[in-house]
């Protein structure tokens, strides 16, 4: 319980200094105090990705339906981050380059990883079996993942990229994370993180505590 | 020396359980005969013997002289029939006969196939397309596949449905003719059909 | 030991010529990839008259022809198998990996096949520049090996499922997307006259696709197959 208050209390505060500290990018202004948020989140939907991953491998292994359970729970989480990444990625894009979206190499790879998602689900969604769901869901997800590098590597190196972090053109937009700065970023990642596991073990529970159910009824 | 050994077998379909704690162990030269009234899960039990499905609960093990078979050999020694397996409407007879041998990876002469087509009373019939077959000369061609190889685990479901009593009687001697080199396993309902067999397993 | 006294290759030869055998009597698959493909094909060159389309714009619509017709008939072979009940006895006995590359070298046909039909009705109807068609046939010849790598495996999935419909498109996507982009970016190039070797970083990704997709299909597929 104690550290789930402490969480509740870093949060707080590093909320309020991300706005309280100066913006860390002077050129781009305000608007780049999204960066303490947008890049946690896009972290996090990168790792509730390969936690699916690793539990769809997992449930190829043992067959046991509870490593079912926690590639899909990590694939909704990973699913909402998804969303907000990409949601915070369009705003700050429509601030800095003008339009919420232009296919930038990282839009386009984020994009990709909605459509994963959705697909898993959707493709969920049409098998009634459980373990029929569960390893045809695995083997889609695990296939899914295998795209990924070649996403990663091998698009943005084929077109230039406006994304500050790796800009080639715009090199004046780079972030210096020094500082205060990189204190709040790095804090913000390890929460982010934090609450992603909390969430992940709140699902996980509750998955639980439906098979027991359905196993009492049993007897 | 082969044996079949199913222990605490379950199996559900989400929130509905089929069937749970079923135990038997079976060696070459027994037969056994699942019963109970339809819907009580015959065919599901014969399809997570047969490692179709997953078991929720319990294992199902393929033994030879007391090594635990793999899922790829242990395949290559069973054989099965039911109502709900079809072989190929748009071939021939021969051309099921010869594609399920290819596939499993042995060679089969002409002469083999018609012997096997005159054993299920197709004899003359090996050039037509399964698609103009009746249900009872589709049920016959089913025992011909079976017999391709010859089995170490056979596996009936619902041996005689669609079968005249001529196929009735081919179908009566070819369990007797594998009763002693092998496993046999019959699902049904009808009672000539499970006093075929030595032992019952009852689903409720 | 098992009872097989042939290799892979025979066994795995033995599912394609099945498939390819039914095929020619049902031609039930050729025909659903045909007219999809000229359907898609006769839209694009009515609605955007005849000459005068750039590169870019004539290697997107190709692709899109391509990816459409090759979502309207991939899926079929093993669609096929679970529709008249014939995955049963397929599943037990034959072993996943012969299945898989028997599948496979099917959906190759099928798809060469509907592309050597469709291109130069393509080339016909747009009116695209034909003077580098020899580069043009070497992308289009890996973008075909490439949708055919990574769709195999999810046709097989997708034909597990019992809502089928418009899965089969949804679930690949994603999958096929980067293969997609590359394909239309080399094909635009080739398409404005440039040598095959301003495209060679395109070659190596669609080689690398292709292999890998191939691989990893061929161990994932018993899980589908199995279950």
């Amino acid at each position: 319980m104690w550290w789930k208050l402490v969480l509740f209390v870093f949060m707080s505060i590093m909320i309020y200094f991300s706005f309280a500290l100066p913006a860390p990018q002077q050129q781009i202004g305000e608007s780049s105090r999204i960066f303490y948020y947008h890049i946690p989140q896009a972290w996090i939907c990168v790792i509730a990705f390969a936690m699916s991953m690793f539990y769809s491998i997992r449930y190829l292994q043992k067959k046991d339906l509870k490593y079912d359970d926690m590639a899909m729970i990590a694939a909704k989480l990973g699913f909402i981050f998804c969303v907000l990444a990409t949601v915070t990625g369009a705003m700050f894009a429509k601030v800095t380059w003008g339009m919420y979206w232009n296919w930038d190499p990282r839009q386009t790879s984020i994009f990709i990883l909605l459509l994963i998602y959705g697909a898993y689900f959707a493709l969920r969604g049409a098998i009634d079996i459980e373990e029929k769901r569960a390893a045809l869901s695995a083997v889609y997800s695990i296939f899914a993942f295998v795209t990924v590098p070649f996403l990663i590597f091998i698009v943005p190196r084929m077109v230039p990229t406006l994304h500050p972090n790796d800009s080639i053109i715009n090199s004046d937009l780079k972030f210096n994370i020094e500082g205060a700065i990189s204190l709040v970023f790095f804090s913000s990642l390890a929460l982010f993180t934090v609450l992603y596991i909390w969430l992940f073990n709140i699902g996980v529970r509750v998955q639980l505590l439906l098979r027991k159910q359905m196993e009492l009824e049993d007897l | 020396m082969y044996s079949l050994k199913v222990e605490d077998v379950g199996k559900r379909f989400g929130e509905r359980k089929v069937f749970s704690k079923i135990n038997f162990e079976l060696f070459t030269g027994d037969s056994i005969a699942i019963v109970g009234s339809n819907g009580s899960g015959k065919s599901t039990l014969l399809k997570v013997i047969l490692a179709l499905l997953t078991p929720s609960k319990g294992v199902v093990q393929y033994i030879e002289d007391q090594t635990v078979l793999s899922d790829d050999i242990f395949r290559s020694y069973i054989s099965f029939v039911s109502p709900y397996l079809n072989l190929y409407d748009h071939l021939t007879a021969e051309e099921n006969l010869i594609f399920f041998s290819t596939v499993a990876g042995f060679h089969v002469t002409g002469k083999e196939i018609n012997a096997l087509l005159e054993k299920v009373g197709l004899e003359g019939r090996g050039m037509d397309y399964v698609m103009g077959y009746s249900s009872g000369m589709k049920q016959r061609l089913k025992y011909a596949v079976a017999l391709l190889k010859k089995p170490e685990f056979l596996f009936l479901d619902e041996p005689t449905s669609n079968l005249d009593d001529d196929g009735k009687k081919i179908v009566f001697d070819i369990v007797e003719e594998y009763r002693s080199s092998s496993i046999i396993l019959i699902a049904t309902n009808e009672k000539e059909e499970y006093d075929l067999a030595k032992d019952i397993v009852r689903l409720t | 030991m098992p009872k097989t006294s042939s290799g892979l290759l025979s066994r795995s030869l033995a599912v394609y010529f099945k498939d390819l055998r039914m095929e020619l009597r049902t031609k039930n698959a050729l025909n659903a990839i045909l007219m999809f493909g000229v359907t898609t094909l006769t839209v694009v060159s009515f609605s955007l008259g005849q000459s005068g389309l750039s590169p870019k714009l004539l290697s997107a619509l190709f692709w899109i022809i391509m990816f459409f017709s090759a979502m309207s008939g991939l899926a079929q072979t093993f669609i096929r198998e679970e529709e008249t009940g014939t995955s049963l006895i397929l599943n037990l006995t034959a072993e996943p990996n012969s299945i898989y590359i028997g599948k496979l070298l099917f959906n190759l046909t099928l798809l060469i096949t509907m592309t050597s039909i469709i291109t130069p009705m393509f080339f016909i109807f747009t009116d695209a520049p034909t003077e580098n068609i020899l580069p043009f046939v070497v992308i289009l010849t890996l973008g075909v090996f490439g949708l055919v790598s990574a769709t195999t495996l999810v046709a097989a999935i997708i034909s597990k499922a019992s809502v089928k419909g418009a899965l089969f498109a949804v679930v690949s996507f994603p999958i096929l997307m980067v293969l997609l982009m590359v394909l239309v970016g080399a094909t635009e190039k080739i398409l404005d006259n440039n040598s095959l070797s301003s495209v060679s970083s395109e070659i190596q990704f669609l080689i690398a696709y292709v292999v890998v997709m191939t691989t990893i299909s061929l161990l994932l597929f018993k899980f589908v197959w199995r279950e």
